[in-house]
């Protein structure tokens, strides 16, 4: 039974009660405590179930390796699942719940998947699943859904916020360990700037629970003068709980700041997202303790030796009074010299190295351990742990053997200890290669092949445990060898003493892969390698067995590794297993790949800022407020925001497009068009390299005029469309699509500065600069005029496709008479800053003519009865000029413009093309979009042969019935002929080909 | 996340100022090009596995392009350049063979 | 006339001050900067052209380094057409563009201690007082948008960012700069 100790845990405050709920009861921790150390100390060990079988699980780890106890935290915007309970802290007010368990954490129904253990091996879904293939949709992916996941998905919107923060610095240190703090000090004397980064709440990792000294002091209280000593430097920024969770390209690092997780008080950012660019990285990321791999590794109660003496010296709880240490090295020696001075017992130590392996200079440890009295058994292991929900005992056996049992011994705790394998992922993100230590059994940094930066030298070097160097001595050591290293790269000068750790001699631990060496396969079948996800010693076996030789095969066959702890505690047990299974050697297999992040990071730190209102940058014009006064229907349009229409009283949309397109064609209509992209292009060579942007000959243009004009890309499709107005000789104003212009205007700095850059040619993006508002209808001339114009807006003055500039009703107006609706129309540009005063002074004047502002809808309608194409709607960057029948607008005098060679490869001169024409349905109704003219048969895929497809379809109000654009094959050549168009029902359409052109083929309307 | 000297401002500009343009040093093949140059112009790409030439423009920022000499493999940079040439300057090529003794442009 | 600016002066008052600087006259030069003749020309209008990313006081305003072919004049909103006219009379002749911007742009003000932290919040730049401060300016992003700022004094920035996504940079940037929000790191920023 786990409680708290009378005495003890360093980390805790026991003046400061929190309390908190777990699965909706009430439970008392301290300040100080962590979810897990609290549910020890009341007892609960239980905190559980596995993914797959079920089992229930207790805590292994006490850190961020922890793969059993995983918690969902907080209710509703404040929920997160999967929150691992060695690292949340409590704080008053908590509610912690279990999971993946049904009806209750005691009692899980999935259980049952671990009494049919062996009938769900590795690859058991992908076995199982193949066939029959219909059964797929409605019987396995529902089953395979159900049982995936561990936590619940948050059901209410995230309330907390985020942020990011760049920061530059020095050099970054990852790891507040005696490691980290030496680095820390020995490159902040030097001067350089430096982001320190722990990811526990807490500096000094796990020295001050093991002891030792540095420096001639107590390592704690090193650490704490390490500490004060970096607080005081201004040029060194050192931060808790914020765990560097990646690194990158050339020095990019992200460190995951968790502000809040830990406090009552939920304002301000939840989590912050370093983005940190760092000259050089130190790692000292330290090492994790491996488990053993014996059957029943993994009830509750069987824990990492470490952890159980974390526990005791951290928070002061005890995870047993009777704990058996199993272990293969020195270290776990520790854990029973602090529960036997804890006042708890140790009823053995089994150690699975033998007397006769022993050199004759170490073993200090064995011996103090017998002098306090504890049992210690050399060359023997646990065959099986014994108990369901709990440990009640293990199976003493021989290592060398095969699982026969000695002795059978009670106890309610087994702290195990496999060895250490240094925290490598941080140093492997970028590329860092790793080596094998033989005699060590663990992966460490090869220092010759470092992640590489933009100046070619490696920027990344690691200290301390995560190097390899487990004792405190070489630890230091380490740390301080490596700041050198760091600071002399960058140039810098390396001040101040270097700190000493005591010496300490120990026993080189053994390499043992399975508990005992011989086990048969009831033993191998319940001894777990990655207990988050399931995975036994036997499947990995299996998959030897079925061919799996890959390591990168094997982890994808079995899971191995693959949940939310990323194998942290599981790999090289894995993998060691794999190479044994194979009969190769370790580092013959190699790991798999590590992958940022080091530990999950929040989808919302992530994110930063950009949630909500926003989540993306929205582009508003000058006008924008005057259409969310009117409660326009707003349609994005690239990130600009458009009025689609302008409902009135109840109105429906299509309502309220009639109202707008019949009220402009009778009289008077505004659209606010400033999205219109709009760039000048001005130089002596303006005029030829226009002639190349467009397929139209621009440089014949003359100034005060306008011609509309084509721009392909070099594959020769269309690009953009737009205006063009020679302002001058050597000056153009280009006008594009609506969120065309950042895309047109790069276009062409493009091939300005890139392939003709001997060309005098300056473009500049004014889009912004003004407000444009197209004012249309037969009442536009009125409406001006009544306005007060001092340029002349008559027909012979200013006739279609002309331009002037002046004053209109006291704004600074640039008076484009062009027409997009088959209108008498003019597109108005004022400054910006004119742009509502002007937009209100024209429906002010207007009202007398019942000017109407109308939406993208009815600007679409209107140019779909003109004929007049849309680029994204007639064009899908597959379409030349040519298959729009433009060839009006493409200069056979040209030798060349930017998509003419390529308009003259053989599919785009193939006369099969489809093409251009109007739509008619027979019955007056409105084609759907998309919709495809179905052919006759199939075609050698066996699909239904199509000969066109719709581009544009509206309900026309002018012509009160449908009317439609399509490309259709040998389109033109087919007038009069009737097509059936398919729909999503099954019916089809019948639609008549006709001229594109639907009203006003003449042009009378607008030459007026 | 890279970070190249813009040559232009003198930056060392992050990659999410940049915008990426692909491999430099295009030679354009217009009308009266035969089908085979076209083709090679417009679709066929060195994809180096190793020293790459490439175009960049510091979007956001001074907006200019640039060229980049750099080893696709170790992510190293071993020039920055103007994007008004043709070929790579001698420089850079220098800077290239100092890291690579063996590269020759192809 | 009433000309009205992009927030029409929107403020925000929390650990830093965010407020939108109101109209602000632009004008916009493209010109090969390296040419003797351009060197000239505004040299007999009394101006020099500022070194790579200066931005530099001048007694109307300020003139900044935006790219080896770009100047930007800053002035008073109702000046620029003047700015306009005066340099197109000291480049006549040459291969010059130059386009009064004003009402393209939107600009900030954003004052107060932490300064430095809120835009660090928002810009890949390296904000420490080492690298960065008055006499600069630095075209970068802000969060998603293309914007650019220089330092007034040791606790001001201006900011200046396209007129349609004023009201986004003023969003990003009254969110960084909520007092909640702030933990100051020992010099603003690292």
């Amino acid at each position: 039974m786990s409680t708290r100790l009378t005495n003890g845990g360093r980390l805790i405050d026991r003046r400061q009660p929190r309390e908190f709920t777990f699965n909706g009861k009430r439970m008392t921790g301290f300040a100080g405590d962590t979810l897990a150390s609290a549910l020890l100390a009341n007892g609960q060990t239980l905190m559980g179930r596995s993914f797959k079988y079920h089992r229930p699980r207790g805590v292994m780890a006490s850190g961020a390796e922890e793969p059993n106890a995983l918690f969902g935290i907080g209710t509703e915007g404040h929920f997160e699942p999967n929150q691992r309970a060695t690292t949340q802290e409590i704080f008053e007010g908590m509610q912690a719940e279990s999971q993946n368990h049904w009806p209750s954490l005691d009692f899980d129904v999935g259980a049952i998947n671990s009494k049919v253990s062996r009938l769900l091996p590795a690859g058991f879904y992908y076995k199982t699943f193949m066939a029959p293939r219909p059964f797929w949709k409605h019987v396995f992916e529902p089953i395979i859904r159900r049982s995936a996941g561990l936590g619940k998905a948050p059901k209410a919107r995230d309330a907390d916020q985020y942020e990011h923060f760049y920061a530059f610095v020095d050099i970054l240190i990852a790891g507040g360990g005696i490691a980290g703090l030496q680095a820390a000090l020995m490159a902040g004397e030097a001067g350089a700037r430096v982001l320190l980064v722990e990811q526990l709440p807490y500096w000094g990792g796990r020295t001050p629970v093991d002891g030792g000294e540095i420096d001639g002091m107590l390592a704690a209280d090193w650490v704490k003068d390490a500490v004060q000593r970096l607080e005081n430097m201004p040029n060194v920024e050192i931060r808790l709980r914020c765990m560097a969770s990646g690194i990158y390209d050339h020095g990019y690092a992200l460190a995951y700041e968790r502000l809040t997780d830990h406090c009552a008080d939920k304002s301000g950012s939840r989590h912050k997202l370093w983005r940190v660019r760092a000259k050089h990285i130190i790692t000292a990321t330290g090492a994790i303790e491996r488990p053993l791999s014996f059957a029943g590794n993994d009830v509750p109660g069987v824990m990492l030796a470490s952890a159980v003496r974390d526990y005791i010296a951290d928070y002061g709880v005890s995870v047993g009074d009777r704990v058996v240490i199993v272990t293969t090295n020195d270290d776990a020696y520790r854990t029973a010299f602090a529960i036997h001075e804890a006042g708890l017992a140790v009823p053995v130590i089994l150690d699975a190295r033998t007397d006769q392996e022993r050199p004759p200079e170490v073993g200090g440890f064995v011996t103090k351990a017998r002098h306090m009295g504890i049992r210690v058994e050399m060359g023997k292991g646990i065959a099986r742990v014994k108990g369901g929900k709990h440990v009640t005992g293990i199976e003493i056996c021989d290592q060398a053997g095969e699982g026969h049992v000695l002795e059978e011994i009670a106890c309610d705790a087994v702290a195990m200890s496999g060895g250490w394998s240094p925290v490598v992922h941080l140093w492997s993100h970028c590329g860092g290669k790793l080596l094998w230590d033989e005699e060590e059994a663990m992966f460490y940094p090869d220092e010759t092949r470092p992640p590489i930066s933009h100046d070619g030298k490696g920027f990344v070097t690691t200290a301390g445990s995560a190097n390899g160097k487990l004792l405190i001595r070489a630890v230091m050591k380490d740390a301080q060898s490596a700041a050198k290293t760091v600071l002399e790269a960058l140039g810098m000068d390396v001040a101040g003493g270097a700190a000493e750790a005591g010496p300490f001699n120990e026993w080189m631990p053994k390499p043992v892969w399975m508990m005992p060496q011989g086990a048969g396969k009831d033993l191998r079948q319940k001894m777990w390698l990655d207990f988050q996800n399931d995975v036994k010693v036997s499947d990995v076996q299996l998959a030897a067995q079925e061919g799996y030789e890959s390591v990168e095969h094997t982890k994808r066959y079995t899971t191995l590794g693959m949940a939310t702890d990323q194998g942290k505690l599981s790999n090289i047990n894995g993998l060691a297993t794999l190479a044994n299974a194979l009969n190769e050697e370790v580092p013959a297999v190699g790991t798999t790949t590590f992958r940022p992040p080091y530990t999950p990071i929040s989808m919302g730190s992530i994110a930063g800022e950009a949630r909500g209102d926003m989540f993306q940058p929205i582009r508003r014009t000058p006008i924008h407020e005057w259409h969310e006064s009117q409660e326009a229907y707003m349609e994005p349009v690239g990130h600009w925001r458009r009025p689609y229409c302008y409902p009135k009283d109840g109105e429906s949309h299509a309502d309220a497009v009639k109202r707008e397109v019949l009220a402009t064609r009778e009289s008077l209509g505004l659209l606010d068009a400033s999205t219109l992209g709009k760039i000048i292009v001005k130089g002596p060579d303006a005029p030829r390299f226009m002639d190349m942007l467009y397929t139209n000959m621009m440089s014949s243009l003359k100034p005060g005029r306008c011609r509309y004009g084509l721009m392909c890309n070099e594959n020769g499709f269309l690009m953009d469309d737009g205006v063009v107005a020679r302002l001058d000789d050597e000056t153009f104003l280009v006008h594009t699509t609506s969120g065309g212009a950042e895309h047109t205007h790069g276009h062409m700095e493009d091939w300005l500065q890139c392939e003709w850059w001997d060309w005098k040619v300056h473009t500049l993006n004014v889009t912004e600069a003004w407000a444009q508002i197209a004012v249309v209808g037969p009442n536009t001339r009125n409406l001006l005029e009544k306005l007060g114009s001092e340029i002349d807006l008559s027909a012979e003055a200013l006739p279609f496709m002309g331009f002037a500039f002046g004053k209109l009703g006291g704004f600074d107006a640039r008076v484009f008479r062009i027409s997009f609706s088959g209108e008498l129309s003019f597109e108005i540009a004022v400054p910006a800053s004119q742009g509502r005063a002007f937009w209100d002074a024209l429906h002010e004047a207007g009202a007398e003519f019942n000017a109407t502002a109308y939406g993208t809808e009815a600007l679409h309608i209107m140019r779909a009865e003109k004929g007049f194409i849309m680029i994204g709607d007639e064009t899908d960057g597959t379409v030349i000029p040519q298959d729009l029948g433009l060839d009006w607008a493409i200069s056979k005098k040209k030798d060349d413009y930017l998509g003419k060679r390529a308009q003259a490869r053989s599919h785009m001169v193939d006369p099969n093309r489809w093409k251009l024409v109007g739509l008619e349905t027979v019955d007056g109704s409105v084609l759907p979009d998309g919709s495809y003219a179905i052919g006759d048969g199939v075609n050698e895929n066996g699909q239904r042969v199509t000969e066109g497809r719709v581009t544009s379809t509206y309900h026309s109000p002018t012509l009160n019935r449908g009317i439609a654009m399509g490309l259709v094959k040998h389109g033109p050549n087919r007038m009069g002929e009737v097509l059936r168009f398919n729909t999503t029902s099954g019916a089809e359409i019948q639609a008549e080909i006709v001229n594109p052109v639907f009203f006003d083929p003449e042009g009378e309307k607008q030459n007026v | 996340m890279l970070i190249l000297k813009c040559p232009n401002c003198g930056l060392m500009a992050d990659e999410t100022e940049l915008a990426p343009g692909g491999e430099a040093h295009l030679k354009r093949f217009g009308p009266g090009s035969s089908d085979e140059a076209f083709e090679g112009y417009l679709f066929a790409r060195e994809n180096t596995k190793g020293v790459s030439f490439e175009r960049w423009r510091h979007a956001n920022g001074c907006g200019k392009w640039f060229l980049a000499a750099r080893c696709t493999v170790t992510l190293e940079v071993f020039a920055t350049y103007s994007a008004q040439t043709s070929e790579p300057p001698a420089e850079v090529i220098e800077a290239i063979q100092a890291r690579r003794p063996d590269w020759n442009r192809r | 006339m009433s000309s009205v600016s992009a927030l029409q002066d929107a403020r925000f008052d929390g650990a830093v001050t965010v407020e939108e600087a109101g109209l602000q006259g632009m004008v916009t030069l493209k010109a090969d900067l390296s040419a003797q003749s351009v060197v000239d020309g505004l040299k007999r209008i009394g101006l020099n052209i500022p070194g790579q990313r200066q931005i530099v006081e001048t007694d109307t305003g300020a003139i900044a380094w935006m790219a080896p072919d770009e100047l930007l004049f800053l002035c008073d909103h109702d000046k620029a057409g003047d700015v306009e006219a005066q340099l197109d009379a000291a480049l006549q002749g040459q291969h010059v563009l130059i386009v009064n911007i004003s009402d393209a742009r939107a600009m900030f003000r954003i004052e107060g201690k932490g300064v430095r932290e809120v835009l660090a919040k928002l810009a890949p730049v390296d904000l420490h007082p080492d690298s960065f401060g008055p006499g600069e300016i630095r075209r970068t992003r802000l969060a998603q948008v293309p914007a650019a700022f220089w330092m007034q004094d040791d606790d001001a920035f201006n900011v200046i960012c396209f007129r349609s996504v004023a009201r986004y940079v003023f969003d990003i940037l009254f969110k960084a700069s909520e007092t909640s929000y702030l933990r100051q790191a020992k010099q603003g920023v690292l």
